[in-house]
């Protein structure tokens, strides 16, 4: 065919435009000359100058102007501007342009048109482009077309009625009988078309499905003969013949198999016949084996077609073609559910493309091996796993850190393991760990007292080589300041002990790093150093007291979940520079008072604090209120506001249930700009009184008081303990 | 099948056909974002990869990428066959095709994609078939005018 001399020449203009303001003023003419050719009369140049357009179009310039003249070049009688004609229709209209309506008439004459590649086009447009109106309109004809009309318009009406079933789904009706007379063409291109069209079918109507499952004979018998035949020359591929229409027939024979016994029976042997007899050194042979085995996967095939099938994956793990690699794993994370015990042959295979170059094979394998951890293996897969995370690219690690999570805490073989493997996450990927993880890690320590020795020197030991991670450093800190009383003692069963100095002046420097964040320009920072400076001047007596070793944290409490807005604190409260030093001023603090005492609180753990007012003592706030409505007992308090600062308001209301009990009821509320979210509150009490916090209602404050926090909170006061009021 | 692109290694569009209704704002934007991540990839990675919910199956011609968007059930094996089957009939048309005849002829390379896939499938597995298709249609091209049969039209 003689090429568009005018488009070329246009072309070429364009292409020599050195920048892309010269190129717009290029288009810019071209298009205005397009403009003045269209409005003109037909000049024998008009399909030149809709290509050119088009050209235009796909450089990504507005072309909506040409819509008319493609519905115009579609009438004419000349093949040439008929074909440019739908191809511009096929790029400028969709079905959501008004214009596109405008072609139907065309196309259905086109449709009877005496010339087959007229035909051959107004069928392309219609299946590219054709809204539902236009389909229910046309769905007559192409029937007929289905019905009587050479192979090449058969193939084409197929994949035709393929698309205007899947515009609108009640015409699959309409076509079922001529799908099912066609899978006796012998065109390959008529068979596949038709297995495509019932495959669309029966997947959109269970009742279509069964009539076609009396089809499944005939499938089989294609397939045979395909696999079987000898070379047919045609449609050969690399040894294998239409290895389209194979695949297209096994997924047909997958969806007709599903969940029935006599027809997953009859296409047994035959599965079995292609999964030996496909050459797999080519990806042709192997796109049809992988389309064989997702089928045997999903029907009820017998065992041994089964296993068969997973180890053909097995082959395709150790191919040298990342692709074939890929997949394998893919259909392997299928199964793994239902098959579990075939997959974990390959366990090995699977944790080596751990190590794979390619981060989509790398995905997979960790999805597999995780999915693969169980009690018996799990020492030696979570070797394999936390190396790939020292390993591993940015975008895994959230999700490796996690996994790994998951599978310690349900196979974990021992306390100690399970402490050092979240360790062992933390150096390496502490970044990357999900928030919950701190919280749950003090828990799972505090828990195992007989390991608190061993914990603490060895978070101490982590500390001193890399203060970089937070969650590393948030939980490192807690235990020295809980348990700093064993480091100082020198003595460690498990481990070698640690060496640890006091210091004589360390308060004076604490205190003097308290101060500065004073004048902090973070809220949360200022308030507590404030309190903590308080903490040491007016109330230096009561400090021992107040610092005292946490009691053991119930699981699943959300009461005392870690809150967020200590993240900070942590991070700015230890400025690198002073490094290791730090640590041991912690711990000196600690051994300033000669009695056990709880971390610095500044640390990120749970936190004594209600913040009320900033003169106030840390603890004994709450109850403070709780004593000034003891006085009407059975009569709801009025709600008090306790804390407002920073554009966040608490309030507080109680209910007094009995003469020992009380339920609070904290409101939180936002008039900030911006959403707050891991919002958590905190409350202590003093030791006479027990504190039961409730699930709060949600932990993100909307911003502009859009929607509350509330949580419920029950005291029980069983001694009756007076209490004062100082609000 | 959703869409199929051909983009050059600095990113410009070379074909671009749409099985699905989106609008143009919607396909300039897939178009870049999915360019720019297929041109992220090293050279000796996966064929395939798992963009927004669909998967996207691209190979390298000389200085072309091939890049189709298939669904969720479809064989992403096949869809490398599929686009390997257009590089040959491109070839054969073209002899020995190269980046530009794609560029100056891109009305004809649509022309040839149009015989191969309808709808989003393959409408035709012989190679042979499709070719002789479109030369026969090319030959109908020349033709000056084209005499219609059908009586009711002939006024």
């Amino acid at each position: 065919m003689s090429p568009s001399v005018p488009l070329q020449e246009m072309i070429r203009a364009i292409r020599s435009a050195r920048t892309q303001c010269e190129e717009r003023g290029v288009i810019q003419r071209e298009c205005a000359a397009i403009r003045a050719q269209f409005r003109q009369a037909d000049n024998g140049g008009r399909s030149h100058n809709l290509a050119k357009l088009l050209y235009v179009h796909m450089l990504g310039y507005p072309a909506h102007f040409g819509q008319m003249e493609c519905v115009r070049m579609i009438a004419s009688p000349r093949y040439s501007e008929k074909r440019v004609g739908y191809l511009g229709a096929m790029m400028l209209l969709d079905e959501k342009q008004d214009a596109s309506l405008l072609i139907t008439n065309s196309i259905k004459n086109d449709l009877s048109h005496s010339n087959q590649y007229v035909q051959s086009l107004a069928l392309c447009t219609l299946a590219c482009m054709g809204s539902a109106e236009m389909c229910r309109d046309l769905a007559p004809e192409i029937d007929r077309l289905l019905r009587a009309s050479n192979s090449y318009i058969k193939k084409k009406a197929a994949l035709c009625a393929v698309h205007i079933v899947r515009k609108v789904h009640d015409l699959g009706e309409l076509f079922a009988p001529a799908a099912r007379s066609l899978l006796a063409e012998k065109n390959h291109g008529v068979l596949h078309g038709a297995v495509v069209l019932i495959t669309e079918l029966c997947e959109r109507n269970p009742e279509t499905l069964e009539r076609f499952r009396k089809t499944v004979p005939d499938l089989v018998q294609i397939m045979k003969g395909l696999v079987i035949s000898g070379y047919s020359p045609e449609h050969d591929v690399a040894g294998i013949s239409d290895p389209f229409l194979q695949v297209r027939i096994l997924r047909l024979l997958r969806i007709l198999g599903r969940n029935n016994e006599a027809a997953s029976d009859a296409m047994n042997d035959l599965l079995a016949q292609v999964a030996t007899n496909t050459d797999s050194t080519k990806t042709v042979g192997n796109a049809v084996l992988y389309e064989t085995v997702l089928t045997v996967l999903d029907i009820k095939s017998e065992s041994g077609l089964r296993v068969l099938a997973v180890n053909i994956l097995g082959r395709f793990l150790l191919n040298n073609d990342r692709n074939i690699r890929y997949i394998a794993m893919t259909s392997l994370q299928r199964i793994v559910g239902t098959d579990h015990n075939a997959v974990q042959r390959h366990r090995g295979t699977i944790v080596d493309c751990l190590k794979d170059q390619d981060a989509s094979v790398k995905r997979r394998a960790l999805e597999l091996s995780l999915a693969l951890v169980s009690a018996t293996n799990i020492r030696s897969m979570m070797k394999e796993l936390l190396l790939f995370l020292s390993s591993c690219p940015l975008e895994l690690r959230a999700q490796a850190a996690s996994g790994i999570f998951n599978a310690a805490e349900r196979y974990a073989p021992s306390q100690r393991w399970h402490i050092d493997t979240i360790l062992h996450v933390l150096t390496t990927a502490g970044g990357d760990v999900r928030d919950e993880t701190v919280p749950n890690l003090i828990q799972l320590i505090t828990n195992t007292s007989e390991l608190h020795c061993y914990t603490v020197h060895k978070l101490y030991r982590a500390l001193l080589s890399d203060i970089s991670q937070q969650s590393l450093v948030q939980v490192a800190c807690w235990c020295i300041g809980e348990y700093g009383d064993l480091l100082l003692r020198g003595e460690c069963q498990e481990t070698e002990p640690v060496q640890v100095q006091e210091q004589q002046s360390i308060i004076i420097r604490i205190r003097s790093i308290v101060s500065i964040y004073g004048s902090c320009i973070d809220v949360e920072l200022q308030q507590r150093a404030v309190e903590y400076n308080a903490l040491f001047k007016k109330y230096d007596h009561m400090r021992a007291a107040v610092l005292e070793r946490m009691p053991v944290i119930e699981k699943n409490s959300p009461g005392h979940t870690n809150g967020e807005s200590t993240r900070e604190a942590v991070k700015e409260f230890f400025p690198p520079p002073c490094g290791s030093l730090q640590v041991c001023d912690l711990l000196d603090l600690l051994g300033g008072s000669e009695e056990p005492l709880q971390p610095n609180p500044a640390v990120g753990s749970t936190l004594p604090v209600l913040p009320v007012s900033t003169s106030s003592t840390a603890g004994g706030d709450l109850l403070d209120l709780l004593g000034g409505l003891e006085p009407t007992p059975l009569t709801p308090a009025p709600t008090v506001t306790v804390y407002e600062k920073g554009g966040v308001t608490l309030t507080l209301s109680s209910e007094k249930q009995s003469d020992s009990g009380l339920t609070v009821t904290l409101t939180a509320c936002n008039s900030t700009d911006s959403d707050i979210s891991s919002f958590t509150l905190q409350a202590a009490v003093p030791k006479s009184v027990q504190l039961h916090m409730k699930a709060p209602s949600g932990d993100s404050l909307p911003a502009r008081g859009a929607a509350k926090v509330t949580q419920m909170v029950a005291l029980s006061n069983p001694n009756k303990v007076g209490l004062q009021n100082t609000q | 099948m959703q869409f199929m692109l051909l983009f050059s290694r600095q990113g410009k569009l070379r074909l671009q056909k749409w099985y699905v209704p989106l609008s143009d704002k919607e396909k300039k934007k897939i178009t870049r974002e999915l360019v720019q991540t297929v041109l992220a990839r090293k050279p000796k990675m996966c064929s395939f990869l798992e963009w927004r919910d669909l998967k996207i199956v691209y190979k390298r011609y000389a200085s072309l990428y091939f890049c189709c968007a298939i669904e969720d059930q479809d064989n992403e094996l096949i869809t490398l066959e599929i686009i390997h089957r257009y590089v040959e009939l491109l070839d054969k048309y073209f002899g020995s095709v190269c980046e530009l005849d794609i560029i100056f002829n891109f009305e004809k390379a649509y022309f040839i994609l149009d015989e191969f896939l309808l709808g989003g499938e393959a409408q035709e597995t012989s190679k042979k078939n499709v070719l002789k298709a479109i030369e026969q249609a090319d030959l109908l091209q020349e033709v000056r005018h084209l005499i219609k049969i059908t009586v009711d039209k002939v006024f």
